[in-house]
């Protein structure tokens, strides 16, 4: 019998095919269609930490330096109160194999794959995750396939993409190179059918407890440096797993006081399946149109259950436009000496604009930096935009118009970055979760989840939903 | 039209889904286009672009699908000096 490759079809097979290629059976942990048992899933599913350390030393991932910028923190308080402008430091994650902290969950995974004997893995990613999955599957002795959205109608590749398809194939990956929609996820199922291989998807249990590391490294590091625990982390935030892993990372090594930061690149107004869209961006992650769904609700993902979940652990969430990143990141290449991809740097800027308005001895640390090369640097960015008719000048970065206008500062008193009010993100993700499940039905475990997955109260819940 | 020889590194291209293949939820400029697929990979056979062959990926899959490209190449790069950033960091270098 033919197999049915409608797209109604195969995402009705969507469990099956899931359960066939991960080996994680999500029905033991789920109580409801919105509560399940995250720490047991996180806990039964994954690997103590020792043990993820360990793998990560097997393959070139984890123990990377972490540097003070001196000079860029110098700068900053230049332009603050007397007394203010903490001390900036960036985990400079472009040392991982592969060149991001995306190493750090990829590592797990193929891990994963090879110990449940698959033969190799496919994931749906335009991001560095693809290379980090292919460099990890070269080390492992498996097959990688690498879906990516990559090109408009016009054949026209975001070149960011680009250089991430060109980095999948240097490492051995299959690319199948894709225009634009959310069928990637379709075409995700059907190659999963296909070739049985492991789903290494970015937000199973054991992907987030890769990043776990990245928290404990930097806690015993600042420890080390400053004789403390710093006071801010800054991540950048999409889906949700850089935040979710580097603050379970904190946690797990006792750094209670340290205020979990996430931050995206401003992309509002931008839809992000629409064809015409697709290029008129310059940032082709860590901004709002992942950041905001994925944090108001995690579960839209490849996966029955997201080990993700950003509302649950992020104290503050700052927006920063793409001008000011790539302002930013020309201040990293010239003060500090350091090239890294403009991507990787919009904790940075956020960064920028915490640190003047706390004191001189507080700690902020940047939590990444990723690789830069042709394709994957502001002025490729920068060039392209103009070419697809986006206008970029110098001016006020309030001027930013997302898919219009690039503004680039011309000071750096000009970064400010724009701290959103969380309990917008509460409401919207309360109402994903009555969208899910009837508010009516929910019981005293649902009621725990949700309040938990918010990092708030029962009583602030109880209060929320009677306004519902 | 010249003949692309077997074992020639090619790029294929495929329609995965025609617009009203496509899924229910997605914006009305995307709905207008074909959901389409490229992949690279080594000629099986002798052919002339524009014709359905099969190749070989990188991984050893095989897949099938239109010949439109010979020898693709990456030709992405830093783009035409954007020259606002190259003032960028002058005032700042100079405290």
């Amino acid at each position: 019998m033919k197999r049915d490759t409608s797209y109604a079809a195969v995402m009705a097979r969507k469990n099956e095919i899931m359960k066939a290629s991960m080996g994680i059976d999500y029905d033991e942990f789920v109580h409801s269609p919105i509560a399940f048992d995250y720490e047991g899933m996180m806990r039964r599913a994954s690997f103590p930490l020792d043990e993820i350390i360990r793998i990560q030393r097997e393959t070139k991932v984890g123990d990377t330096p972490l540097f003070e910028l001196k000079r860029l923190t110098a700068a900053v308080r230049h332009t603050s109160e007397p007394g203010k402008g903490a001390r900036i430091f960036v985990k400079d994650e472009a040392a991982n194999a592969s060149g991001s902290f995306k190493a750090r969950r990829a590592s797990v995974a193929l891990f994963e794959a090879m110990r449940k004997g698959y033969k190799g893995v496919c994931a749906a990613t335009s991001g560095n995750y693809g290379a980090a999955v292919a460099s990890q599957a070269a080390q492992r002795g498996l097959k990688a396939i690498i879906l990516q959205e990559v090109f408009d109608s016009r054949g026209i590749g975001q070149p960011e993409i680009v250089e991430k398809g060109r980095a999948c194939e240097a490492y051995g990956a299959e690319v199948l190179k894709l225009s634009v929609g959310p069928e990637l996820f379709y075409n995700l199922l059907l190659t999963l059918e296909d070739t049985g291989f492991f789903n290494a998807s970015l937000y199973t249990p054991f992907g987030i407890a890769g990043v776990e590391t990245l928290g404990t490294e930097i806690v015993s590091q600042v420890r080390q440096l400053c004789g403390r625990d710093p006071d801010v982390v800054i991540a950048t935030h999409a889906g949700g797993g850089n935040v979710t892993g580097t603050a379970r990372g904190l946690i797990k090594a006792g750094a209670k006081n340290t205020r979990m930061v996430a931050c995206s690149v401003d992309l509002s107004g931008l839809h992000m399946a629409s064809d015409r869209d697709f290029n008129r961006k310059s940032f082709t992650t860590g901004h709002t149109g992942f950041g905001i769904p994925f944090a108001t609700w995690p579960d839209r993902v490849d996966v029955p259950r997201n080990a993700a979940r950003s509302l649950r652990y992020m104290d503050e969430y700052h927006l920063v436009t793409q001008g000011e990143v790539f302002y930013v990141t020309e201040l990293l290449t010239k003060m500090e000496g350091l090239e890294r991809g403009p991507a990787g740097n919009t904790s940075l800027t956020s960064a920028v604009a915490l640190a003047r308005e706390m004191p001189e001895d507080a700690i902020i640390v940047v939590q990444e930096t990723e690789y830069t090369g042709a394709g994957k640097h502001h002025n490729s960015q920068l060039d392209f935009a103009r070419k697809n008719g986006i206008e970029v000048r110098f001016g006020d970065p309030k001027d930013n118009k997302p898919g219009e206008r690039i503004v680039i500062p011309q000071h750096l008193e000009q970064i400010r970055g724009r701290p959103q009010l969380l309990e917008n993100l509460r409401t919207s993700y309360i109402k994903s979760a009555a969208k899910a499940y009837d508010i009516a039905k929910w019981d005293d475990y649902d009621k725990n989840f949700v309040a938990e997955d918010m990092k708030v109260s029962r009583d602030w819940l109880n209060s929320k939903l009677d306004s519902f | 039209m010249a003949k692309v020889s077997h074992g020639t590194w090619v790029e294929i291209e495929s329609v995965v889904l025609t617009p009203s293949e496509r899924a229910p939820q997605i914006p009305d400029d995307t709905r207008a286009t074909p959901y389409m697929l490229k992949v690279s990979g080594f000629l099986e056979s002798d052919a002339l672009l524009g014709e359905d062959v099969a190749i070989k990926t990188l991984i050893g899959r095989t897949l099938k699908g239109k010949l439109i490209t010979v020898n693709p190449s990456y030709t992405h790069s830093f783009g035409s000096t954007v020259e606002e950033l190259l003032r960028i960091g002058t005032e700042e270098t100079q405290q």
